[in-house]
């Protein structure tokens, strides 16, 4: 494992699909520890910058590095986790037919080729790992039901977990909020902000208000590039920014 | 921490497994003691015909068993299935065509008859060796796991999923088939091997040699079984059924989906190899229709039928199906085909997990009835 905390920088980089420019020379970089939320209206090129960060998706140009010699490009997507990036996705996929305790294990970080897992043991301390995960996320009680069996937000959290249990670096999060209850809403918000510090996380959202419950810092993007970026007020009060986003 | 033997232990609780394994074991002992002791005047005598169809079914059950492993467990719907044990069943038909030796109908001390027939002087390259049981044995292994590997090599790695694999798989033992119809392959064309004589010595026209032979049968059917278990209750096996459910899921937490897939598939044409290995001397002929993509369904068939992701509700099936197929076939030819495909239209409609689940479904339900009820009893922890 290298030290804690790195630099993710995304520099000019372009992503087209048939002409339509995704992503247009854009440029952004998230600090260490920090709790970071993009917004921007649809089609603003939020979920293609995640696509490239964590491998699915090829830029035409441009580079993204993770620390200051992590080439994040000429990685495969199952190096870009092992490097130390998670991702949860817009729609909650956890295995539906392995329990909330099995989901975290094969989460679990280690070697993960064939033969390893074949013969491995669940040891001491990953036990106490998933442990401690199931406690911060808090399925303590709902351990052995099977994921499919999970309320949304539950299945939202246990993804979270997942993620967690990998201990990333860096925590990609798409929609966490999207369809929650408020109480679940007021839940995901201090999760999240619980790992604020420990892990950099970028949260991609539409839900204005817990954007402002959590953000420190926001980025705008639109049309494939930064449109604005500080914090909630500064960014609420952009001229730009209500004219492409909040204006209407 | 957990005991060291969770899986032993395990085992012990899994009723299925007792109920199949010991299943396996009464069939063996009681078929295997009505053909030899009992003697032929009497109405429970075994004939030799009851007795190779027996160790036939044990076949398919080995069969049913790979497949299920990578359907059931892995999602992968390999259609090409028959392939790996038509080869599995060649290699072995290989090294019992050269036992033959002079008795052959032409007498030839080193080729068997279908190459001096054609006129051939010499073995064939890839003839060499298959005097050798052990090189056979070699063979039954490496042939089927090797095309499975650089099958499945480029198909894994090229994410060939869902449908457009299970048609690679199929058009993969179409084009066996032709290939091994053509005279000059070196594999006997369209008539394939028969006529054997004896296999390491021991002669294949004698009762006790195919008592033998279905007691190695059900011996590798049992311990396959149990490899089988232990994969998929370990780790790779929760990984593997992860990669069913959710593919992208699995590549996302750091699983390298195409090797997981890749070692599974070559495990599963293995034993599919190894079954056909087994087929081949019990039945006495091994011929290119064997690889034809009408098998490759069935055996999916009789997985769908039996209960899939279960592996003993594979075997079950595998034996239950071929078991309808004989007394059909015999009494009403003309039906079967009808019967078996009204037979996989109901069980994917109305029986999604089988023969097993029905089994099985009452019993489950009640069991996950009382637990919710316990959950439901229980203060949520989590909201205020």
């Amino acid at each position: 494992m290298s030290a804690r905390g790195k630099t993710l920088s995304i520099e000019r980089v372009t992503v087209s699909f048939d002409g339509f420019k995704a992503l247009n020379d854009l440029t952004l970089q998230i600090e260490p520890g920090e709790l970071r939320c993009i917004i921007g209206p649809n089609g603003a090129g939020k979920t293609t910058m995640m696509d490239v960060i964590t491998g699915k998706t090829r830029p035409d140009s441009g580079t993204v590095r993770f620390g200051p010699k992590l080439n994040l490009l000429s990685l495969s997507e199952p190096e870009i986790a092992q490097a130390g990036i998670g991702r949860k996705f817009q729609k909650p996929t956890v295995f539906e037919r392995l329990t909330v305790f099995e989901n975290l294990e094969l989460a679990l970080a280690g070697d993960k080729s064939f033969l390893k897992t074949l013969f491995a043991r669940t040891t001491g301390a990953q036990m106490k790992r998933i442990n401690d995960v199931l406690d911060i996320i808090g399925l303590v009680e709902q351990q052995q039901m099977f994921g499919g069996e999970l309320s949304h937000g539950q299945k939202q959290w246990l993804e979270i977990g997942m993620l967690l249990m990998q201990n990333p670096e860096l925590l990609l999060v798409d929609e966490p909020v999207a369809g929650m209850t408020p109480q679940e809403i007021e839940r995901t918000a201090a999760l999240l902000q619980s790992l604020e510090g420990e892990h950099s996380v970028v949260v991609v959202e539409h839900d204005m208000e817990f954007v402002r419950s959590i953000a420190k810092r926001v980025t705008v993007l639109h049309e494939g590039r930064v449109l604005a970026e500080g914090d909630m007020n500064q960014v609420q009060s952009d001229p730009r920014v209500i004219e492409v986003y909040l204006g209407g | 921490m957990r005991p060291r033997y969770t899986l032993w232990v395990s085992a012990r609780k899994d009723s299925g497994s007792a109920w199949f394994l010991g299943g396996l074991a009464a069939i063996v002992v009681a078929v295997s003691l009505l053909n030899l002791v009992v003697p032929a005047s009497s109405p429970l005598h075994i004939s030799s015909y009851g007795l190779t169809l027996t160790g036939k079914y044990l076949c398919y059950a080995l069969l049913a068993l790979a497949v299920d492993l990578i359907w059931g467990y892995c999602g992968i719907l390999s259609l090409g299935h028959a392939a790996f044990f038509s080869l599995g069943g060649y290699a072995m038909g290989m090294y019992l065509m050269r036992e033959i030796g002079p008795r052959g109908v032409y007498g030839d001390p080193v080729l068997p008859d279908f190459m001096v027939f054609l006129n051939w002087k010499s073995l064939p390259w890839f003839w060499y060796g298959f005097n050798h049981f052990s090189f056979a044995l070699l063979m039954i292994v490496l042939v089927p796991g090797g095309l499975a590997f650089a099958f499945g090599w480029f198909a894994f790695r090229s994410r060939v999923t869902g449908v457009y694999l299970s048609i690679i798989t199929q058009a993969l033992t179409y084009a066996l088939m032709l290939a091994f119809f053509r005279n000059d392959m070196g594999f006997g064309g369209n008539n394939g091997f028969t006529d054997f004589k004896d296999i390491l010595g021991f002669n294949l026209g004698s009762d006790r040699v195919h008592v033998a032979l279905l007691v190695i049968t059900a011996i590798m059917l049992g311990a396959s079984y149990l490899v089988c278990r232990m994969i998929v209750a370990s780790r790779a096996g929760r990984v593997i059924r992860a990669i069913r459910d959710a593919e992208s899921r699995t590549r996302f937490l750091g699983y390298r989906v195409e090797s997981f897939k890749l070692w599974i598939f070559v495990f599963s044409a293995v034993l599919a190899g190894i079954a056909g290995a087994l087929y081949v001397p019990q039945i006495g002929i091994i011929n290119p229709s064997e690889f034809s993509p009408i098998n490759s369904i069935e055996i999916v068939i009789w997985v769908a039928v039996g209960g899939r992701g279960t592996l003993y509700g594979a075997a079950a099936g595998a034996v239950l199906v071929n078991y309808a197929k004989t007394y059909f076939t015999s009494a009403l030819p003309e039906v079967w085909s009808y019967a078996l495909g009204a037979l996989f239209v109901l069980v994917t409609l109305f029986l999604s997990r089988g023969i097993i689940g029905l089994l099985s479904g009452r019993l489950k339900k009640r069991k996950r009835a009382g637990q919710f009820q316990i959950q439901a009893d229980r203060p949520e922890p989590s909201e205020e």
